[in-house]
């Protein structure tokens, strides 16, 4: 149904054109709408002016866009991944810098602690060494003092001998005057007393 | 009025809102004229509006322009090469005026400036016409090389070569119907299921309800043109990027 009309007004361009251009230029002083029956699209009366406007309207578009809106959307997204890049750079940098100070700390840290364990070794070892020396002392003196108890020991045992000698010297004169009432010198006495705790 | 509402074709018709005169010829400001006036002061404010804060950071608006921007330039950069963004804003120019004039064009009561064959080929002419003239202007003669591709047989190269030149000379015919076409068919489909409704409507109580599905149609087809506007313009931009490259680069 459409489709009829459709067809009806388009078959009518050729047959109205000539039509349709003579009328425009007698009735181009009114706002008189172009409904010759020739299908509008079609109409060659209305070339020139649409031809003319289309060339001052897109030409404007197209100067504008040129001149203000091209730079300025090209300028920002210029800035912007200009941007993008400088941070990423930065970044960059940031993760270079966080990197060596965590290696710097790692060091640090390995170094503490072989410090660490340095100071132990060593405080251990002094104190072992304190520990040896303070036992030496105490055994040395302990030997000193040892040494000094035995010579004590021996100067009291040849102490004792001596007089055990003496005594017996006198004990074994005093026995000889009363078993055989004579007198006996002492150094007899004494050699035999000699011979005999030996 | 009942016929003129029902009437597809009478969304196309111009009118002369200021006649003007010149030379016997009809310069009349147009509704034609008016809506590339609109489409272009909505285009051109779109996007200096929205990319007037010149965020680091974009809105939603300033997303769009941006977005509108960097798709045209990488179809052109895919097209002709590095060489091809010297183009750049000519195809951007063409993409926001077809693609805003067909979006504008959706709204009711509105005219549609890419519905006339002469806007589109006007527009298509200036792309052959650009193309021709850098062509020739850069290459000189070795321009022609165009019509003449590698590696064909001696014989077959008249052939091929009358080939390329009718491919050439119907690109432009191509171009501007194929948008024309597109547009016009879309409105008048669109006017139709619409007028349906209305004449349906008008018959009582059954039309009322046998209207619905004319209805339906209509608001399919509304999201269907709406795809199409957006299509159309961005296949209007990525041949005229294609028929860049030729100038750029003429022996293919």
């Amino acid at each position: 149904m459409f489709v009829t009309s459709a067809f009806a007004q388009e078959s009518a361009p050729a047959a109205d054109a000539s039509h349709a251009a003579t009328e425009g230029e007698t009735h181009s002083g009114t706002s008189v709408p172009a409904e010759h029956g020739a299908f509008p699209p079609f109409d060659p009366a209305t070339f020139p002016s649409q031809l003319l406007w289309l060339a001052i309207t897109f030409g404007l578009f197209y100067l504008f866009l040129k001149r203000v809106v091209v730079p300025r959307v090209g300028g920002i997204i210029d800035v912007r991944n200009d941007r993008i890049s400088q941070d990423l750079d930065q970044a960059a940098k940031l993760k270079g810098e966080a990197d060596a100070a965590v290696a710097a700390y790692e060091q640090e840290l390995a170094e503490a602690k072989t410090k660490a364990n340095s100071i132990g070794q060593q405080a251990n070892d002094a104190a072992k060494a304190e520990a040896e020396t303070a036992r030496k002392k105490v055994e040395g003196e302990l030997d000193k003092k040892l040494g000094e108890a035995e010579a004590s020991i021996a100067s009291i045992k040849a102490n004792a001998m001596k007089e055990v000698g003496s005594i017996a010297e006198d004990t074994a004169s005093a026995i000889v005057e009363a078993l055989v009432g004579g007198k006996v010198s002492k150094a007899e006495i004494a050699a035999a007393v000699k011979s005999v705790a030996r | 009025m009942a016929a003129d509402k029902v009437d597809p074709i009478h969304q196309f018709h111009i009118i002369k809102l200021i006649p003007i005169n010149i030379g016997g010829y009809d310069l009349s400001f147009t509704n034609s004229a008016l809506f590339m006036v609109a489409t272009v002061i909505v285009a051109a404010a779109f996007l200096f509006l929205t990319t007037s804060s010149r965020s680091l950071v974009p809105g939603r608006l300033q997303s769009i322009s941006e977005m509108a921007y960097e798709f045209v330039g990488n179809m052109l950069r895919d097209a002709a090469g590095t060489q091809g963004m010297k183009f750049f804003p000519f195809v951007f120019s063409l993409f926001m005026f077809v693609l805003v004039a067909n979006l504008l064009g959706l709204f009711p009561y509105f005219f549609t400036v890419t519905s006339h064959i002469i806007v589109t080929f006007g527009l298509a002419a200036l792309v052959i016409g650009t193309v021709i003239v850098y062509g020739f202007g850069k290459h000189g003669l070795g321009f022609l090389k165009l019509f003449v591709p590698h590696g064909v047989p001696v014989f077959l190269l008249p052939l091929v070569v009358l080939i390329e030149i009718i491919s050439f000379v119907s690109r432009p015919v191509s171009l501007s119907v194929r948008l024309f076409a597109n547009m016009l068919a879309g409105h008048i489909t669109l006017k139709v299921f619409s007028g349906f409704v209305v004449s349906l409507s008008a018959l009582g109580a059954v039309g009322v309800a046998g209207s619905v599905l004319p209805l339906a149609m209509a608001v399919a087809l509304t999201a269907l043109e709406l795809l199409v506007a957006f299509l159309q313009a961005y296949v209007f931009a990525v041949l005229t990027c294609m028929y860049l490259n030729d100038a750029l680069h003429p022996g293919h």
